[in-house]
Parts: structure tokens; sequence; C-alpha cells
């Protein structure tokens, strides 16, 4: 393949009931073009705890996934209040999830330790009361 | 051992599960968490949880799970149902805890099956 191929998908905040429709179509799209299910397997748990932390956290985002020969890349840029401290947040355990959230098995604190532990590259960004933005890479071969 | 078998062999309720029940099951993950179970849980293994709610769907199509089966006599939401026909995911439930799910899985060859994948590097 030597065109690369990109899609970009919108996430509500709060929408539970269409939560993981962005991930699932993107897994959809790899297995279609026979990416190996080990990056297919990453991609998809780096994709889904993006695509909650939007719905649980944040007002809205665009989700871009672009692959080329190399690399699969997933930038989601979210409009939302931020994260005031990104080092606190990267650390296991650590959550803001209500006990509503908890209640339904989310804020185990393991989502962006997640999509770090499952990209070759990981950026964070954040600005408060304005949103945070994810850039991460995964490598094809 | 497949979904339909273990469902047999347990007693379980099958609350969807119109296909994909010949599925072959590889080990079984247990979790109310679902980032824990979307980090261990691995392809083919049937999830044994409490949760309920629809989003256990998604986790459930991203691993490619062969099943999700909801313990202690709970019983999927309505959304829940109506995802899992469309995304063909197998939802059972039992009056069982989970312990004693995972347990009988274990006692019908389910783990063994899945400490042998494992041996298997991915
Ligand atoms: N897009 C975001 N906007 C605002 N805050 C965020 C965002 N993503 C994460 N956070 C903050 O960082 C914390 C840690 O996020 P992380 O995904 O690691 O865990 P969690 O979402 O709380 O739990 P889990 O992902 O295990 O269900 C969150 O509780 C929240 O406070
Ligand atoms: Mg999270």
């Amino acid at each position: 393949m030597s065109a690369s191929f990109s899609r970009s998908f919108t996430i509500e905040g709060r929408d539970f009931l269409n939560a993981g429709r962005a991930s699932t179509q993107i897994k959809t799209i790899l297995k279609e073009l026979s990416v190996d299910p080990a990056i297919i397997r990453r991609v998809a748990i780096a994709s889904y705890e993006a695509e909650m932390n939007v719905v649980m956290y944040a007002t809205r985002a665009k989700l871009k996934f672009t692959m080329s020969a190399s690399a699969i890349n997933l930038e989601i840029d979210d409009e939302g209040p931020g994260i005031p401290d990104i080092t606190l947040a990267m650390q296991e355990g650590y959550s803001t999830a209500t006990s509503q959230m908890r209640e339904l098995g989310f804020g185990a604190g393991m989502g962006l330790p997640n999509m770090k532990k499952n990209s070759d590259e990981f950026v964070i960004e954040s600005a408060v009361s304005k949103g945070t933005r994810l850039t991460m890479t995964i490598y094809i071969n | 051992m497949t979904v339909r078998e273990i469902k047999q062999q347990l007693g379980l309720f099958l609350c969807w599960g119109d296909e994909k029940l010949e599925h072959k099951v590889t080990g079984g993950y247990v979790g109310d968490l679902l980032s824990d179970v979307m980090a261990n849980s691995k392809a083919g293994n049937v999830w044994i949880t409490m949760q309920t709610h629809v989003n256990i769907v998604a986790v459930a199509v991203l691993k490619e799970l062969a099943a999700i089966i909801i313990v202690n006599g709970r019983h999927p939401a309505e959304e829940t149902l109506k995802k899992a026909a469309e995304e063909k995911v197998p939802i059972l439930s039992s009056t069982l805890s989970a312990f004693d799910v995972a347990g009988r899985l274990y006692f019908l060859g389910v783990g063994k099956a899945r400490a042998d994948a494992e041996r298997i590097p991915d």
C-alpha cells in the first residue's frame, strides 16, 4: 500500500450508547486490510480507551485514524475540561470517575497507561478548560 | 469446548446467541473493570462479569471474546441485548457467582486450554 488511508470520526461526550463505535469501525477496517492481528489488538485497546475518555470526561472529539505503509496513527482531539496534571493522570490507578461511572466498570485508572503501553509513540497535550489531544502511533513492521 | 457446550454443561441461560455458539473457547477472564478486561482478556475467552450495561458489548467485540457470561442472577439491560444482536456477541447468564462459573469451567478443562494457548508467544 503506497498512499495512506485516513478516516475521521466524531465522538460525543456522555454518549454511552454509541461509545466504542469508532474503535469498532477502525477494527473492521484493519481486518479488511489484513493487518496483523497483534497490531489490530493494540490499536483497538488504544482507540477504545481514548474514545471512552472522551465519552466520560469531554464534550466532544474528533478522532482521526491514518494508516500508511509503516504505521497506524490515531489522533484524538477533544473539547473539554482538559487535564490539569498530566503526570498524575498518567499514573495507574488515578481516576476522577464518578461513583456512577465506577458502578459501570469505568474508573480503574488504567485507560491512559494502557494507551501508552500499546503505542510505540504516545503524545498527550492538554489545556485546562479547552481540551486534550492525544497522538498515538503504532508501527506496522 | 464451544460456547454451546459450556452453556449446556453449566446450565447457563442464553440471553442472546443466535449465532457464534460453535466458537471455540480459549479460556476465560473474570472482571468488572472494563479497562482491566480490555488489557488482559484474550481473543476467544469467555468473559465472566457482573456488568450488564451496553458498553460490555464493545469490549467483547474489540477483544474478540467468545461470549459474555453475566453472573449472580443478573440480566443484561435492554440496550445491551440489542447491541449484542447487532454485533453478534453471545450473552449468557447464570445464578452462580463468578467464582463458581470459573471453577466449573476449569473443571471442564477450559482453563487448561487457555494455559496451553498461552505457551504460544503472542
Ligand atoms: N480526555 C480527557 N479529558 C479530561 N480529563 C481526562 C481525559 N482523559 C483522561 N482524563 C483524566 O485522567 C484520569 C485518568 O484517565 P484514565 O483513562 O487513565 O483512567 P479512567 O478513565 O479514570 O479509568 P479507566 O480508563 O480505567 O476506566 C481520568 O480519571 C480523568 O480525570
Ligand atoms: Mg479512561
